[in-house]
């Protein structure tokens, strides 16, 4: 049960990635959760470095978990402003969760199916057009077309979304699946008080 | 009590053998073509010999029984949607005689829930429905007990024919039409499925849970429901849901953004994810969180053990 709060030193200027772009670096806040595997942490990190962000701090909350069982890491880096979603972009391409980037949280996740002539549809403009219209980002997707193209099949999409937008990524997926006369199935999403 | 039963499919039959059981008296039964009517009290077993001799279950017009000597009319005939005839028609009969109304049909509750409202605050005799809703299961008298005010939504699965289909479905790796057909051969699904498998059965039931819960701030009726069925879902869509700790279960909701029924991704152990024909419904209260109720939602004997408790309530 002991938190750990790890500090690197900014002056190992050798280490640092080479930079471009001429806005000031600033600090900023990311909030991840990781499964509790060794090696998780540092592939948590390496998108950080790669991607020209500086570590200012980590702070690991072992013994804390999050709603999903999984372990909550807060995360300083000092970046320059247009280098930051990409960063974000980054953790994500590894499969790191980004609860909170910045301002900006990423607080809720949501599972749907797809069904219908999901292949025949275009099944990339559709995902797409979800992450265009809304902004979801598509987490997993998992395509199952057992009888082949000419029977209908299903799609499992994992969102990751904005707390308190949920609403809203259901009303556009709604209406993009309509459109190409798929079917959703959504998930039953109890209010807690 | 004495009773009047409308209607002799497996739910009127039920309350006409069982109501002895619980102390009461049948005076009178009709089907669609005939009645019988012994203000002393009628034999159910001569009354379904009869039907199943002849064809009728005795000499006189269906319209002699709501004529009779009844404190409690048990309406059990099929239900309509629309202007929910005949059975509409029957419950304003006893009514306007100041006799008391058991349902069982949906039609009256779930489509003219207002004119029914209406007709009970004029007459002396009160109206009961604890069977139109989830079989056995104590669910109307359980949000008159807690009061309408204090559960907030009402979520599960009150069909259990479309829960029968998925969670074999899910269970086998089969497809829809494939585990339709056992469903037919074991009874459970109807020749037509319609009904059932488009949703319109479950969506009937939360139309009522939302004028029970609304408690006449707001009426419903089948328009108001966003309806979708399970026809459309392949088995891969229950294999994906699986590989996920999930599963598709035709879920209703009654809530204060209204009426919806459809296929939903539940988790796998969720409460809600029942198997087979059971039925469960999860109230959120006020201050007690979440309550659930589940048990048998259909079948002869189990819908006439609601109907009696409503008539046991009545005296």
């Amino acid at each position: 049960m002991s938190d750990e709060a790890v500090t690197t030193e900014t002056e190992d200027a050798g280490a640092d990635p080479e930079t471009d772009g001429g806005e000031r670096p600033q600090t900023h806040t990311i909030r991840l959760e990781l499964v509790d595997k060794p090696g998780e942490l540092l592939a948590a990190l390496n998108p950080i470095a790669e991607n020209g962000g500086n570590l200012l701090s980590i702070f690991h909350e072992r013994g804390n978990l999050t709603p999903r069982g999984h372990i909550p890491v807060e995360v300083d880096v000092e970046c320059p402003p247009d280098r930051f979603e990409t960063i974000v972009e980054a953790l994500r391409e590894e499969g790191v969760n980004v609860i909170q980037a910045g301002a900006e949280r990423y607080g809720e996740e949501l599972t749907l199916l797809l069904v219908g002539d999901i292949v025949d549809t275009d099944l990339s403009d559709t995902l797409r057009r979800i992450e265009s219209s809304t902004d979801a980002t598509l987490a997993d997707l998992s395509l199952s077309a057992p009888e082949g193209r000419n029977a209908a099949s299903s799609a499992r999409l994992r969102l990751a979304t904005r707390t308190g937008r949920m609403d809203e990524v259901f009303a556009h997926v709604r209406d993009i699946a309509d459109e190409k006369e798929l079917d959703v199935i959504e998930p039953l999403v109890e209010v807690a008080e | 009590m004495r009773v009047a039963v409308l209607g002799v499919g497996a739910v009127g039959r039920s309350v006409v053998e069982l109501a002895p059981e619980y102390g009461h008296v049948v005076t009178a039964v009709a089907d669609s073509s005939s009645s019988a009517v012994d203000p002393e009290g009628l034999d159910a077993a001569a009354v379904f010999d009869r039907k199943e001799r002849e064809g009728v279950v005795g000499a006189g017009d269906p319209e002699d029984a709501l004529a009779a000597e009844y404190d409690v009319l048990v309406e059990a005939t099929p239900t309509t949607l629309g202007d929910a005839e005949p059975g509409f028609s029957h419950v304003r009969a006893a009514l306007e005689r100041d006799r008391h109304v058991v349902l069982a049909n949906k039609g009256p509750v779930a489509e003219r829930y207002a004119e029914l409202m209406a007709l009970e605050r004029e007459s002396a005799g009160t109206v009961q429905f604890e069977a139109a809703v989830g079989g056995a299961i104590p669910i109307l008298s359980t949000i008159a007990d807690f009061d309408p005010t204090q559960i907030t939504a009402a979520r599960g699965v009150l069909n259990g024919t479309a829960n029968f289909i998925l969670s074999r479905m899910a269970a086998e790796g089969l497809g829809y039409e494939h585990v339709l057909a056992e469903a037919q051969d074991l009874g459970v699904a109807e020749a037509d499925p319609a009904f059932d498998v488009e949703g319109t059965d479950a969506a009937l039931k939360f139309v009522i849970l939302a004028n029970v819960l609304s408690d006449g701030d707001r009426v419903y009726s089948l328009d108001d429901a966003a309806v979708e069925g399970i026809r459309s879902i392949p088995a891969s869509a229950l294999d994906l849901a699986a590989e996920d700790g999930r599963t598709v279960r035709l879920i209703g909701e009654a809530t204060a953004d209204g009426v919806r029924v459809g296929p939903r991704l539940v988790p796998q152990h969720d409460a809600l994810a029942v198997t087979g024909t059971r039925n469960i419904v999860q109230f959120e209260t006020v201050n007690a969180g979440q309550l659930h109720l589940s048990g048998r939602g259909a079948g002869g004997p189990e819908t006439a053990t609601a109907i009696l408790s409503d008539v046991g309530r009545l005296e």
